[in-house]
């Protein structure tokens, strides 16, 4: 039986601050960057108006904030930021010492392009190149999804003792206003409760965080306990999605799927556009062609068993990236699900596509085009390689 | 599109308001129990360049995302971007383009809407006239909401105006807020549609 819940209409950045206000975390060290700014911005109204007892820390740089973050979760507070693009990037070396030190920091990214040329709009460049720093990321296509993949976040970061990075796409989806549940604090604060960590620098026994690992091969077993802990993230964040999905009614999945019962054709897609893929799947399943959609919620860990099992009948697989892996085979997405297949002994027509970068606008129409392509592929259209749609 | 989704778009110079005018449509919505989207088309921040903006409401929840190409509705806030753009490209031959002027639709249609098809409904309010008497200022956003309801029923005054009273009652006195109610019903007694 789901809680009594308030709808509302909310900008997507605007819910995952009140989900912050709502989680109340123990410290935030934040700097502002378009298009997150909105979410630290009114966290800091939140602080400034007593409405949390929140530490908010402003820092000079990303670079610090992630540091200060790494310091303050080190000593065992809940620790929160949020980020976007050039802030991500000068994060980078901070994000392998927060998820080597397995500490279970949570920070929000709005995803957005990487310089240059200067934009400042919705693409996935910035997310991608934090996927392999050892952080859970997660991928919400609307105001609500980024909602419930915040609140969840603490709880998966505490359980696997690892950084988790909720993403949502910028202003697409941070910056438009949208109709959404939100649940009421206490049972927020109650899903969440509280974070002691089992050692942490400010208890009475000292220990040490960060120490040297150079002889021996005691720096390869620690990743190797990194790399156990992040297979094994996975079916935690579904057991904690689970019961968030028990208290909410909306159901969380690593590998959402639409029209898969019969599918031949099928994309697969991260984040907003998710839905405009699957509004052109509806329209066309309704003239009777068998095409469905993969969105996936969770990126890292890569759910590889959970998308081979989704795609597993399909006859031709279009993946669609929106952020390029240049000079490799495909985009990241496509790299990953083409790993997936193959591990699987899954063999259907692959077509990889480049979409939305910088914003561009996610039109209806290369979704039609992109299942054209695919049914072209199954009577032996040859692969047009890498192709990046709408640039005329 | 299905039937039950209306999909605006607006054309303004930025500082007119339309971003908040797009937004407050949306939250209207809300009242009615409607799901709804309102979202800029987002660029460099300079006061009196031309922006786009987009609504959507719909009985039905709201999947899409993208820039809203083929608009039920149009709504220009400022009259000289006709000259600009054009204004009702792409939109529904059966849609409706709402315009903050002095002129008539008959002297629009005479002039630089003379390719707008007959079958679109055109309508026509002195949104700033309407801004400047009741608010003070030429800020037409509010008032040309309120010639919306009237021309197509998105979302009922009511859910209007219990809106403005919502985001307006924690920022601004009761005066302004009166000002800006007088300013919906106005719009909407006075728009001149076809």
């Amino acid at each position: 039986m789901a809680t009594e819940q308030r709808t509302i209409a909310a900008t997507g950045n605007g819910i995952v601050a009140e989900a912050y206000r709502q989680i109340e975390p123990d410290v935030i060290c934040a700097y502002p960057i378009t298009p997150q700014t909105t979410i630290v911005e009114e966290f800091a109204k939140f602080v400034a108006a007593g409405k949390v007892t929140t530490e908010f820390v402003t820092v000079e740089s990303e670079h610090s904030s992630m540091s200060a973050c790494i310091g303050s979760s080190s000593a065992g507070a809940r620790t929160f930021t949020a980020t976007s693009s050039q802030g991500l990037a000068l994060m980078y070396e901070e994000l392998f010492v927060a998820s080597g030190l397995r500490l279970p920091i949570v920070m929000v990214n709005a995803n957005r392009a990487l310089s240059a040329p200067i934009n400042i709009h919705g693409d996935h460049s910035d997310v991608m190149g934090a996927r392999d720093t050892g952080w859970v990321i997660l991928f919400a296509e609307s105001a609500q999804e980024a909602y419930d993949q915040t609140i969840i976040a603490p709880r998966i970061a505490e359980a696997n003792l690892l950084p988790v990075m909720p993403t949502l796409d910028g202003f697409i989806t941070t910056h438009a206003i949208a109709r959404a549940q939100v649940v009421d604090d206490a049972v927020v604060k109650d899903f969440v409760g509280t974070w002691k960590p089992e050692h942490a620098l400010l208890d009475r026994e000292p220990i040490m965080v960060g120490g040297f690992a150079n002889l021996g091969n005691t720096y390869m077993k620690i990743k190797a306990a990194q790399r156990v802990a992040a297979d094994g993230a996975l079916a935690s964040i579904k057991t904690i999605a689970d019961e968030w999905a028990a208290i909410t009614g909306r159901p969380y999945d690593h590998v959402e799927g639409y029209g898969l019962e019969d599918a031949d054709l099928v994309i697969v897609i991260l984040g907003s556009a998710a839905g405009n893929a699957r509004t052109v799947a509806r329209d066309l399943r309704a003239s009777g062609r068998k095409v469905g959609i993969v969105k996936l919620r969770t990126y890292r860990p890569f759910p590889t068993a959970e998308l081979a099992a989704a795609l597993s009948r399909a006859k031709a697989v279009a993946i669609m990236d929106r952020s390029d892996s240049f000079g490799s085979f495909a985009g990241p997405l496509a790299l990953d699900t083409m790993a997936a297949l193959y591990a699987h002994d899954l063999h259907p027509q692959i077509r990889r596509y480049i979409y939305g970068l910088g914003g561009a606008d996610v039109k209806l129409e290369y979704f039609r085009h992109v299942y054209d392509d695919l049914e072209a592929s199954l009577s032996g259209a040859a692969d047009p390689g890498l192709t990046y749609l709408g640039i005329d | 599109m299905s039937a039950t989704l209306t999909e605006i778009r607006w054309h303004a110079r930025a500082g007119q308001g339309a971003v908040t005018a797009a937004k407050l449509v949306a939250e209207s919505a809300l009242y009615e129990d409607k799901y709804l989207q309102a979202m800029p088309e987002y660029g460099p921040e300079r006061t009196g360049a031309p922006l786009k903006a987009y609504t959507r409401v719909s009985t039905e929840p709201i999947e899409v995302c993208n820039n809203i190409e083929h608009p039920d509705v149009v709504i220009v806030l400022d009259e000289t971007l006709l000259k600009v753009e054009d204004v009702a490209e792409g939109m529904n031959p059966e849609g409706a383009v709402i315009i903050n002027t002095m002129r008539t639709p008959e002297e629009l249609r005479a002039d630089e809407l003379s390719a707008l098809p007959s079958s679109v409904t055109l309508a026509t309010v002195d949104a700033s006239g309407i801004a400047v008497d009741t608010i003070g200022r030429d800020i037409p956003n509010t008032p040309i909401v309120g010639a919306l309801s009237k021309v197509r029923p998105i979302v009922a005054p009511d859910s209007i105006k219990g809106q403005l009273v919502k985001t307006f009652g924690k920022k601004f006195a009761q005066e302004m807020i009166d000002a800006n109610l007088a300013s919906v019903d106005r719009a909407y007694e006075e728009v001149r549609s076809e």
